[in-house]
């Protein structure tokens, strides 16, 4: 058994620990690239949205690398995540992947499901002991990734060589994945943290601080979004992201497998402008959006693939908040047709209006150069 | 008396009779928008977000028609009408996004209904707007059960192949209940009920064919009990209530030697549509029984353009017959 699972940002680092902490052979899918988007493209249902897409682009790519069993997430709805791995098997079936597909439904709706589809996954028996410390390892890695992402992405708009930090990130992202133990993992998060914060850097900038919020593919997985969150730190951005993998997996399996509820800061937050959950991250939209227009930013952008209903429901809204929190909202929907240049454009003029109205609050008019 | 306005758009197909029961034996006066025409569909395409699809587009405009003459707008958070299901994402969030795009409404009478886990709170919900027009629980209570009543008539009106505008004109007493005819040919047409039974959205597409002498039949027409034994053969079972009844009943139609084609129509963008429908065509394409077509519909369609392709598709059912 060869397996495999799709792209979604730096997911593939704790994901394949654990797959070859419990013994199992790992293919990864080549980096997504035009290729897997076409692929993708040409076998998938036509309005179904973008990470369905790349998904299949990605199974097709390591099955002919030679994957033969494919790992995916489930759901419970309503967002249509929930019904992608049947979706997909239908597609590599009729394509002729002879793939196998092992469907993690989240633990807080079924607790068995999830025990024999790990029993599939694993097939030589492996010790409690030898879980708990592959567990503990991926645990940190997670964690590790996120915290440099946060400080690179912090750093970003300081640095006077463009592109040092991104490739300062690349590197240590490769060393935190060929960390074998917890122990290694933090020696190489000191060390990577140390090189960053040895990029030289101009700190007089007063960058603008952006929040993006969204789709969690969106925001995960920097092919699907243009890489726009170093393209708006080349700009002279400061980003915090909503939603970190890290973040994720602690609320959906750590804390809803044990039915407690975290989230009600952000639901009391968008509760004025939005009472109810609809699936996804259309709630959590909201509400981040809510929590940076009180923390001072300077202005939101809104990650979300074409058709998707969660963000839809709250790019409804959002002008709405955008009004009475006073804060910039650009929405921005992506799908396989999106070009670079178009996305810059529209990124530089909207950087271009909160610079402006950002100087005109402070007093100052100024001929903005960015 | 108080009016309360329901909009002619989205669950309106579904489940009209049993609210208009409820709140005209409240002493309420039900109002309904127009029947849809291209101003009120151009209103909504305006006020709503363009990525959003033809049907919620199609309730703002709708929900504009209504807008000064009721005194309440009917509005429910459709959240989960069956165990362990859900509507649509944007049917959770529709009063909310209604709310904070259009400005002067009336208030909204909006019951959250959640029976995904349990029904006591969509009946703690329906007391709740209930005393609105009533303090006496009792009559509350009897409202809700002739709405039951009633809801339930109109199914059964469904079932025995009505379509929905001839169940209302039944119920209302416009028209006389008869036996239908058999067509010529079997033609089922899937889709949700806002986009197959709406006159202008679908191009009038059941009258449509009833004039080429078809027998229509759509997904309200199979009982329900059909579509859970169809939609037990999913890998995993449908959290979507009507994605679930348009595979189940598509299913069964397959499975029908009397039925002798299937049209599908979906909305430009419908989330829950764009999985359902490939799982559909796919399965039409193994069985290779019955011919399928998959209509796309939005607020550009023209007509000669849709009738051409049913002419299209009926010529190949009828010379399929033949051959």
């Amino acid at each position: 058994m060869v397996v495999t699972f799709p792209h979604m940002g730096t997911l593939n680092i704790p994901v394949k620990t654990f797959l070859e902490g419990i013994g199992q052979e790992v293919v990864l899918p080549p980096p997504s690239s035009k290729r897997t988007i076409e692929l993708g493209v040409k076998h998938s249902p036509e309005f179904a949205c973008l990470p369905l897409k790349i998904n299949v682009g990605n199974y097709i790519e390591a099955w002919e690398k030679g994957a033969d069993t494919v790992v995916m997430a489930g759901g419970v709805g309503p967002c249509r995540f929930g019904y992608y791995a049947q979706v997909q098997r239908e597609i590599l079936q009729d394509l002729g992947c002879d793939m196998e597909m092992i469907v993690m439904e989240p633990p807080d709706c079924d607790w068995k499901d999830l025990k024999h589809q790990y029993r599939r996954l694993t097939q030589r028996r492996i010790s409690t002991g030898q879980l708990v410390k592959t567990l503990h390892l991926v645990w940190k890695k997670l964690n590790a990734v996120d915290e440099i992402e946060k400080l690179s992405l912090k750093y970003h708009p300081y640095e006077i060589n463009r592109g040092d930090t991104k490739k300062a990130f690349d590197q240590i992202l490769k060393w935190i994945e060929e960390a074998k133990h917890p122990k290694e993992v933090k020696e190489v998060l000191t060390a990577g943290k140390k090189k960053i914060n040895k990029i030289e850097r101009d700190l007089q900038r007063q960058p603008l601080r952006i929040g993006l919020v969204g789709e969690i593919y969106m925001l995960l997985e920097p092919f699907a979004s243009l890489n726009i969150q170093w393209s708006l730190g080349d700009l002279g951005a400061e980003v915090s992201k909503s939603i970190y993998l890290s973040d994720w997996v602690k609320e959906h399996l750590v804390f809803n497998a044990l039915h407690l509820n975290r989230s009600g800061s952000l639901k009391n937050l968008a509760k004025p402008y939005l009472n109810h959950f609809v699936g996804g991250h259309g709630l959590e939209t909201i509400g981040h959006t809510v929590k940076y227009a009180n923390g001072g930013y300077d202005g939101v952008i809104q990650l979300m693939p074409f058709t998707c209903m969660p963000e839809i429901v709250a790019e409804s809204i959002l002008p709405q908040v955008s009004k009475e929190k006073d804060i910039p909202v650009l929405s921005l929907v992506l799908d396989e047709q999106s070009g670079e240049a178009g996305v810059a454009t529209r990124l530089e003029a909207f950087l271009d209006l909160i610079a402006r109205r950002k100087a005109q609050q402070e007093g100052e008019l100024v001929w903005m150069s960015i | 008396m108080v009016k309360v306005g329901i909009p002619r758009a989205l669950l309106y197909y579904n489940y009209f009779p049993k609210w208009k029961t409820f709140f005209e034996s409240l002493g309420a006066e039900v109002v309904v928008s127009d029947e849809t025409t291209k101003h009120i569909l151009n209103e909504g395409v305006k006020t709503a977000v363009d990525e959003t699809c033809l049907p919620v587009k199609l309730f703002y405009g709708h929900v504009l028609n209504l807008k000064g003459r009721v005194d309440f707008l009917f509005m429910p958070r459709m959240v989960s009408v069956a165990r362990n299901e859900y509507t649509c994402p944007k049917f959770l969030g529709l009063p909310d996004m209604i709310r904070q795009t259009v400005s002067e409404l009336p208030p909204f009478i909006e019951p959250c209904v959640n029976m995904r886990k349990h029904s006591r709170q969509y009946m703690r919900e329906i007391y709740r707007i209930g005393t609105l027009f009533s303090s006496n629980p009792c009559k509350i209570y009897k409202a809700y059960v002739a709405a039951c009543q009633e809801q339930k008539k109109y199914q059964n009106l469904m079932i025995e192949g009505f379509t929905p505008y001839e169940s209302l004109n039944i119920l209302s007493g416009k028209m006389v209940r008869e036996k239908k005819q058999p067509g010529e040919l079997n033609i089922a047409l899937i889709g949700h009920g806002y986009n197959i039974y709406d006159r202008y959205v679908s191009m009038n597409m059941i009258d449509k064919l009833q004039k080429m002498n078809i027998c229509v039949l759509t997904p309200e027409m199979v009982p329900r009990h059909f579509i859970e034994k169809q939609a037990e053969k999913l890998p995993k079972d449908m959290f979507w209530t009507y994605g679930k009844q348009i595979i189940g009943s598509t299913y069964s139609f397959m499975e029908n030697p009397r039925i002798d084609g299937i049209i599908q129509m979906t909305a430009f963008g419908c989330g829950p549509d764009s999985l359902v429908a490939e799982l559909m065509e796919r399965e039409a394409v193994r069985r290779k029984t019955v011919p399928f077509m998959l209509l796309t519909i939005d607020e550009h369609t023209g007509e000669a353009g849709l009738v051409t392709r049913i002419e299209a598709f009926l010529d190949m059912v009828r010379r399929k017959e033949v051959v």
